[in-house]
């Protein structure tokens, strides 16, 4: 069990679909360069031995029925983080395109706020966007900065951490729908009164899969990011009040554990 | 001139419905897609009902309200059919978590089963 002074406990979050051939790798790098430090693997009712691979690079293995995607996983995630007494939950991908290197960083700004995004730069590495997919990307970070009161490049980066405030809110709240893990989740965290920084970032290219780049994929991706951004704004969240309650109960619930 | 009146007001409250129905999240996004599409076409059309009758002529339809209601019962029938589909893939869900939950159970009585023979 890890027990890392910034951040308290911290438990890495790592949703995984069908990724057979990169999860190994990617928890065994986790675990090398953060040791003592737990590592869930939530498997999104994958069909191939993601679950076997998990758990033979020292992995605990979430498995869900069936697929869920990305924020149901990871709901699923912060829920056990809750239940077994960790305070701080960060998403790592199975892809390997986030480097467990860089969680540190996001950890230590986590004394400032209570959720941290890794933003990726665009032009000093390998990745990059353009097009439509670009433009929802800037108006998106300039919507939720605004929100936020606090400069954010990358609203759509997977990579973030969780602090002990955030941890409660997400595990009850965190939203399941297309592009509400990122966008969504964001605008949830500041109504419950958290505060969101980022800190850069160094992405690597995916060891596997392909971005998309293709013209409609990112018209359609406008539009999506455009809608889950609006959908965001006026939806009722009621959170601030729940927060307040579940922080109580939170604690307790993890002292409970054996 | 009050039968427009009538569709007006009548699309106007669909849409609110819609989007109240959304704000309160009782609506997934995918479906809110549809519907929101639905109510700001009925919309249009009352506002302008000369696109109907255009749009009948260029399909050579005689009656524009039978373009209408022949629009209507296809989107009818997808609506039903995607819902069909929803629903068997919830049943399928549905039955997975029975099974897991089957298995998790008996697995949970022999781990409870070893351990009393483990401390007896």
């Amino acid at each position: 069990m890890g027990r890392q002074p910034p951040g308290g406990r911290v438990l890495i979050i790592v949703p995984a679909w069908n990724e057979e051939r990169c999860v190994g790798d990617t928890v065994r790098e986790i675990r090398a360069a953060l040791p003592g430090v737990d590592v869930l693997v939530v498997d999104d009712g994958s069909s191939d031995e993601t679950v076997r691979n998990a758990r033979e690079a020292g992995a605990i293995v979430l498995e869900l029925s069936y697929n869920l995607g990305v924020g149901g996983a990871m709901r699923a995630g912060f829920r056990y983080a809750l239940r077994h007494g960790y305070d701080t939950a960060v998403q790592v991908d199975a892809d390997g395109q986030h480097d467990p290197h860089e969680v540190p960083r996001l950890l230590a700004k986590l004394d400032e706020a209570d959720v941290v995004i890794g933003a990726r730069f665009d032009g000093d590495d390998d990745y990059r966007v353009r097009g439509p997919r670009k433009w929802a990307m800037v108006v998106l970070a300039k919507v939720i900065s605004g929100l936020a009161r606090t400069p954010l490049t990358d609203t759509t980066s997977g990579f973030k951490a969780t602090g002990p405030r955030a941890l409660p809110v997400f595990a009850q709240y965190y939203p399941v729908e297309y592009l509400g893990d990122t966008i969504e989740s964001l605008v949830i965290a500041v109504r419950a009164g958290c505060r969101v920084a980022q800190v850069p970032a160094r992405m690597r290219p995916r060891s596997d899969g392909r971005p998309s780049h293709r013209p409609l994929k990112a018209g359609i991706y406008l539009f999506r990011a455009g809608f889950a951004l609006l959908l965001a704004l006026v939806r009722r969240w009621d959170v601030s009040v729940d927060a307040a309650a579940l922080e109580a109960a939170g604690p307790a619930e993890g002292g409970a554990k054996p | 001139m009050s039968s427009y009146l009538v569709g007006l007001v009548g699309s106007l409250l669909v849409l609110a419905g819609i989007f109240e129905l959304l704000r309160r999240r009782q609506l997934s996004e995918k479906y809110a897609v549809l519907w929101l599409v639905v109510g700001v076409v009925v919309l249009v059309l009352t506002i302008f009902p000369n696109l109907l009758t255009a749009l009948s002529r260029a399909t050579g339809v005689a009656l524009p309200v039978n373009l209408l209601f022949f629009v209507a019962i296809i989107f009818l029938v997808c609506v039903a059919l995607h819902l069909s589909w929803e629903l068997s893939r919830v049943e399928n869900e549905t039955r997975k978590l029975a099974e897991d939950l089957a298995i998790l159970r008996l697995e949970l009585d022999e781990h409870k089963r070893q351990g009393r023979h483990d401390h007896g």
